[in-house]
């Protein structure tokens, strides 16, 4: 099973952040993970939170523009090279990686790291192969 | 100098007289050849012998801007095409654009026109002109072109485009006359410095400006700017292009070659023709014409005539710079820009809603910068940056291709942009303030 991650557009303009965080927190809703990629104009804030559902519909009920996209969550050993491995197994799966961000907590010892790729099953059947672990749904909001 | 004194300098008497049948002839030659000018006269019930006198012309109906656009391409030439040599086009409110049609004579009588505002500006046979307006089929570049040789000037058909290139120009050529719109102008002087070049010392004496509204606090700036002699011109390509009127030195309104082309002033709400020295609309009607004769043109341009002789010896009514519009049409560096084009663009972009803001401001102070804010259409959100990016450039790619004016696009939120009692603020225009 794979994560739910919300995307959220954002207008270049002071308090737009702010406003989501604001809902949400007034929601109990708890980030995960969070990436924001921008343009001189816009952005894109990419949330990971325990409950995708109602952020999703308390952040369109404030008016916000969101959609909710697959990723998945892969357990990243946390020493030299870790991430380095992982890229390799998926890049000789030749699986492509649209994007990805560092989870906030933190599972065990290891590091996880959200990745947003084309075939996300592909890219789990590989790294699943090598032992790698892809977190599931529950385990991600859960953390 | 006074390139056709018996003319620009006519009585008034007798300026009306030939007025008066030049207008016969014209409101004559549509109604017996263009199909849709009969039948608007007759729908409005007046026949070409209702004219009587030159002030008769008021019973006759108005042609607007939407008539030639329902008449696109070539339904209102009143010329078979074997006898139109040149077409020219503007953009109209839609995609299409108005189609305009010269005959042989239209071209020789355009580039006598031209002879007239140029001299008047101070331009001779000694002098190089360099024109840097598009040469296609914005009027600008070849109507000013054949006016210009006409005069015996050295033409350089510079173009538009690469300013280093046109600054060399002028410095290797030694330029004596330049030919732009008046951003354009200070665009140059702001290039040449960069380039370690005093703008003062080019070669330039007169500037021909025109095809843009401008300021007299921006005549002043070009002057100190470039040191020359700043002069407006005016014109329209649905009346023929530049060459409707020109600047004399005395700077006290443009003359308008009233022999080609009978203003009247009138009220824009009622329609009613306004006495001289009112504030209104401009209407032409061309009286020489042969490919594309337009009868009371609604140019949208509000000035103000005034029909007394000037101190340069012309007899021939003067029009004050146009200041404004009763439309909400833009000129963009030179180049006619409607909303509802934008509005189109958007229509076919689904990603988009059809709410937008027009933002124009002048980029350095100097030249016109469009940009326009478009908000997102909810349902086609995807989350993907990279599909964003493909939306923005598409529209970008449309609205050049519809403008021909280069606009930046902002996206923005669904329902970020103002409304107004169910109309939104469709523009800003930061450049006059």
């Amino acid at each position: 099973m794979k994560v739910k991650q919300i995307s959220v557009f954002l207008e270049n303009k002071s308090g737009r952040l702010a406003d989501v965080t604001r809902t949400l927190g007034r929601e109990k809703i708890n980030i995960r993970a969070l990436s924001i990629a921008d343009t001189t104009d816009f952005g894109i804030l990419r949330l990971i939170v325990n409950q995708p559902e109602k952020a999703s519909s308390v952040l369109r009920e404030e008016g916000f523009m969101v959609s909710e996209t697959e990723v998945i969550a892969v357990e990243v050993a946390d020493r030299p090279g870790g991430l380095a491995y992982v890229l390799e197994i998926l890049g000789e799966a030749g699986i492509n990686i649209e994007y990805l961000y560092a989870f906030i907590g933190k599972a065990s010892d290891e590091a996880l790291v959200i990745f947003r790729v084309e075939d996300c099953d592909g890219a789990m059947c590989a790294l699943r192969a090598k032992n790698i672990k892809v977190l599931d749904g529950h385990e991600a909001s859960a953390l | 100098m006074i390139w056709d004194k018996e003319i620009e300098a006519i009585g008034r008497d007798e300026l009306q007289s030939v007025q008066f049948e030049r207008l016969k002839q014209v409101i004559n030659n549509v109604y017996d050849f263009v199909p849709f000018y009969r039948e608007l006269f007759d729908s409005e019930g007046v026949h070409p012998e209702d004219l009587k006198t030159l002030s008769d012309l008021a019973k006759f109906p108005f042609t607007t801007k939407d008539a030639l656009r329902d008449n696109y391409p070539f339904g209102l030439f009143a010329k078979p095409m074997k006898e139109i040599v040149r077409l020219h086009a503007s953009s109209g409110t839609t995609g299409k654009p108005i189609v305009v049609g010269y005959t042989k004579n239209d071209l020789e009588v355009w580039s006598g026109l031209i002879a007239r505002i140029a001299s008047m500006a101070g331009v001779t046979h000694d002098d190089i002109a360099q024109i840097c307006f598009s040469y296609g089929l914005f009027t600008g570049g070849f109507g000013l072109h054949y006016g210009l040789e006409k005069i015996g000037a050295t033409v350089v058909p510079a173009s538009v485009g690469n300013t280093e290139k046109q600054i060399m120009l002028i410095q290797d050529f030694k330029a004596t006359v330049l030919v732009c719109t008046p951003s354009y102008a200070l665009y140059m002087a702001e290039v040449a410095k960069d380039m370690g070049i005093d703008p003062r010392t080019l070669p330039l004496k007169t500037g021909l400006f025109g095809a843009e509204p401008w300021t007299e606090n921006m005549r002043a700036q070009i002057e100190e700017r470039l040191s020359l002699n700043a002069t407006d011109n005016y014109g329209l390509s649905e009346i023929m292009g530049p060459g409707v009127a020109g600047e004399c030195l005395v700077r006290s309104g443009l003359h308008i070659n009233e022999d080609h082309f009978l203003v009247e002033v009138i009220d824009p709400e009622t329609g009613n023709v306004l006495p001289d020295g009112s504030e209104g609309e401009l209407v032409f009607t061309t009286l020489t014409k042969e490919g594309f004769p337009v009868i009371r043109y609604r140019t949208k341009d509000i000035s103000v005539i005034n029909r007394e002789r000037c101190v340069c010896g012309r007899t021939t009514a003067r029009m004050r710079k146009v200041t404004g519009r009763t439309d909400d049409m833009l000129i963009i560096c030179g180049v006619n820009v409607f909303p509802s084009q934008i509005e189109s663009v958007l229509m076919e972009v689904e990603e988009a809603a059809p709410h937008y803001l027009i933002v124009v401001d002048k980029k350095k102070g100097y030249l016109d910068d469009l940009e326009v804010h478009v908000e997102l259409n909810r349902e086609k959100f995807t989350g993907s940056f990279r599909d964003l990016a493909a939306v923005e450039k598409k529209i970008c790619t449309k609205l050049a291709n519809v403008l021909t004016v280069k606009a930046r696009v902002k996206l923005v939120e669904p329902k970020s942009l103002e409304r107004t009692m169910g109309k939104a603020v469709r523009v800003i225009d930061r450049r006059n303030q």
